[in-house]
């Protein structure tokens, strides 16, 4: 067999049995599993609960049937019970844990309802502000009626104004849509910015510890370090890609279960119901050139330190850039088409995760998009060449120092004077 | 297969590393360098290696350049150890093998050899950080020989090591050499180059200052040590003629002289000043050659 596929296995293999690797992954499993069967988990605690129950004292005598109308087209679950004792028996009751609240009704000087609110705390503010939906709008009623407006009238004054939002450009994506686009842009953004964090510095630290446990100088002696360099990126790719397999469909199969119960909530806004699979196919691309272009740089930065210890000061400038990227990628959720967000998408470091903001949100050229994948490709091309030649001197060298400067070092150190 | 240095020169920056180095070593012989720290050594092995390319100069092993086409014939011991620490001997030393040409299922059966003949077979399936640092050492030797290479370069070899295993490495390249290797090894202890190797090469400050083979090196050096105990006072014999440098000890004096006529003119003027109870003429040690051509500065 080939040396470079005897390397790649051999770094797949060997990463696939880690316990770091079988437990993260396990970890990043369960998390899918609670993510996709939130709806239920919710359900399950909620069934403890029960409906919130709240007393109603009312001292008008009128108001509590128009009130308890309201209330149950506003929310199933809260659920309203008049109470026959005095506000101290009802406020013991409260405290006993029986009700939730008491809502103290009565007139104002101008015969219009006003009310009180008391519960143990006011932490939890649904309640009152259902409570205050209702009675606004009992109150509307009643003022109305008190003027003497038809029921016309009063459907005119209710009646919302017809408002449409319209995008003039061809296939530009309506408001559901792009919400929709967002939910999807936002979670494979995630996939990305995560995964290029965790397997660059897989690779960095995999280099390094070759380095500093001394095995390199055998195995540059058996195969060129460029050889060598690239079947590790490419390993460690194909385990990132196993990680991602098993999410991936794992988070399919349990979405695929639960659709019946999600349908029309939480995943629908989430852009999970009609995914696009044009925006899928680009989130691969800039899935594997993002992860190219860290892992080059991942690898060459790695070939610089000596001591395994030093890893983590050597790629935190590249760290750096890919959360800076990720912040970028954040503020351009809400404006993808700010012309920063489109300068941006153009630079190496943050295409794979704006130019892909972009392509998932808007609808630009397909020039546009090739042109940022050219110029990433290009970068990558540049690095490879660039970071294959420091990798081979830096694997030799053994010193204390691991700053930029080792950079020139390494590449004197190739050099035919 | 013959190894060929011509006029090697390797600068890095404005250092000059290895200057203007021209050796041949002949097939199935031992070639060793000697030198301080510094000297230039792991340079020009990583040179032949092909892991550093020179600045000037040529290297050639049968008329070829050494590239990684040719790496399935050439073992590396290199002076900084380093295996796998996580790894199973079993593993790393199959990997190590795979990536110098080998088959799984000869680089196994191969392993169990060597791994009987250090009489270590249980370090099969133990990871290597749990080994001490000799028996790491034959591991990693092991590493290195495995796939039977035809040029085998080993850094330092032996430092390290208790006597014991010292004797049973030195005994293993022996084997090696026997068996129609070339071996090019350095080391700090000139006993063992002066032991093992017919040719042998001394740098300094990446120069060569001495090189061929080991008797004419000594024939060439032309001094030789003389040591002679006696029953009087021997230290008029200081400022004999021809006598380079003298050594006190308890029992005579040790001098280092000229050549064979100084001898002969000694013996002659103290044969009759009383008993003598040894006079002996040695071959001068690598020792005093390294020491008369690097100087002091050799610890």
């Amino acid at each position: 067999m080939n040396k470079f596929w005897i390397i790649l296995f051999h770094t797949y293999l060997n990463k696939l049995k880690t316990k770091s690797f079988l437990i993260t992954t396990l970890l990043t499993v369960v998390i899918t599993l609670a993510l996709t069967n939130m709806s239920n988990i919710i359900e399950v605690f909620d069934k403890g609960g029960g409906k919130e129950k709240v007393a109603v004292l009312d001292e008008t005598g009128q108001l509590y049937v128009p009130l308890k109308e309201q209330m149950s087209a506003l929310n199933k679950d809260l659920q309203l019970t008049e109470f026959d004792g005095s506000e101290k028996e009802a406020e013991k009751a409260v405290e006993e844990g029986e009700y939730a609240g008491i809502v103290q009704l009565r007139y104002d000087a101008e015969q219009l309802p006003e009310a009180t609110y008391k519960a143990m705390s006011v932490a939890d503010s649904s309640i009152f502000s259902d409570l205050q939906t209702g009675l606004q709008q009992m109150k509307t009623m009643l003022a109305a009626s008190k003027i003497n407006l038809t029921p016309e009238q009063l459907q005119q004054l209710y009646e919302p104004v017809s408002f449409e939002k319209i995008a003039l450009e061809e296939n530009a994506k309506t408001e559901e849509e792009l919400n929709q686009a967002r939910g999807l842009v936002y979670v494979l953004l995630f996939i990305i910015y995560f995964a290029v964090i965790m397997y660059a510095n897989m690779i960095a630290m995999e280099v390094a510890t070759e380095k500093s446990s001394r095995v390199m100088e055998i195995l540059i002696s058996s195969v060129s370090p460029i050889k060598q360099m690239f079947a590790k990126i490419l390993g460690i790719g194909l385990l990132s890609l196993t990680q991602l397999a098993v999410l991936l469909s794992v988070g399919y199969f349990s979405i695929k279960r639960n659709l019946s119960s999600l349908e029309g909530g939480f995943f629908d806004a989430f852009g999970f119901g009609n995914i696009s699979l044009s925006t899928i196919a680009y989130a691969v691309v800039f899935f594997i050139l993002g992860y190219f272009l860290y892992a080059t740089l991942a690898a060459f930065l790695g070939s610089l330190v000596s001591r395994i210890e030093d890893v983590q000061q050597m790629i935190t400038p590249m760290t750096l850039l890919v959360v800076a990227g990720f912040m970028i990628a954040m503020f351009g959720l809400g404006k993808p088409d700010s012309p920063f967000i489109v300068i941006t998408s153009y630079i190496p470091f943050f295409t794979p995760m704006i130019m892909f903001l972009r392509v998932g949100m808007l609808n630009i050229p397909v020039w546009e998009a090739a042109l940022g994948i050219s110029i990433l490709l290009g970068t990558i091309i540049f690095l490879a060449v660039f970071g294959a030649r420091v990798y081979r001197g830096g694997v030799l060298m053994y010193g204390k120092s691991n700053s930029f400067k080792d950079i020139k070092k390494a590449l004197q150190l190739t050099k035919n004077e | 297969m013959v190894l060929k240095l011509e006029h090697v020169t390797k600068r890095f920056g404005s250092f000059t590393a290895v200057k203007d180095l021209s050796i041949v070593i002949p097939e199935k012989e031992m070639f060793g360098f000697l030198g301080a720290n510094g000297a230039g050594k792991t340079t020009t092995f990583r040179m032949i290696l092909g892991l550093l390319d020179s600045s000037d100069g040529r290297i050639t092993w049968d008329d070829q350049p050494i590239n990684y086409s040719t790496s399935h014939l050439v073992g590396y011991l290199p002076e900084e150890r380093g295996l796998y620490p996580k790894l199973k001997v079993s593993d790393q030393i199959v990997y190590l093998a795979r990536l110098r040409g080998m088959l799984k299922s000869e680089a196994v059966s191969e392993l169990k050899y060597w791994l009987e003949r250090f009489k270590v077979p249980e370090y099969e399936n133990k990871k290597v950080e749990e080994l001490s640092k000799g028996n790491q050492q034959k591991i990693q030797f092991i590493a290195a020989v495995i796939h039977k290479p035809k040029l085998l370069i080993l850094d330092e070899p032996f430092s390290g090591l208790d006597p014991v295993n010292v004797e049973m490495l030195k005994e293993a390249v022996l084997l090696l050499k026997e068996n129609g290797t070339t071996i090019v090894f350095s080391s700090h202890q000139m006993h063992h180059v002066e032991e093992m190797c017919e040719h042998l090469c001394i740098m300094h400050k990446g120069t060569p200052v001495v090189h061929g083979s080991l008797k004419e090196i000594k024939r060439a050096f032309g001094k030789k040590n003389l040591v002679i105990h006696a029953d009087f006072p021997l230290d008029s014999l200081k400022d004999y003629p021809g006598v380079v440098k003298t050594k006190t000890t308890a029992e005579g004096i040790h001098l280092q002289i000229d050549g064979e006529y100084v001898a002969e003119k000694i013996l002659k003027d103290i044969v009759n000043k009383g008993f003598i109870r040894k006079f002996d003429l040695e071959e001068p040690s690598l020792n005093d050659i390294f020491i008369e051509k690097v100087g002091d500065s050799y610890e």
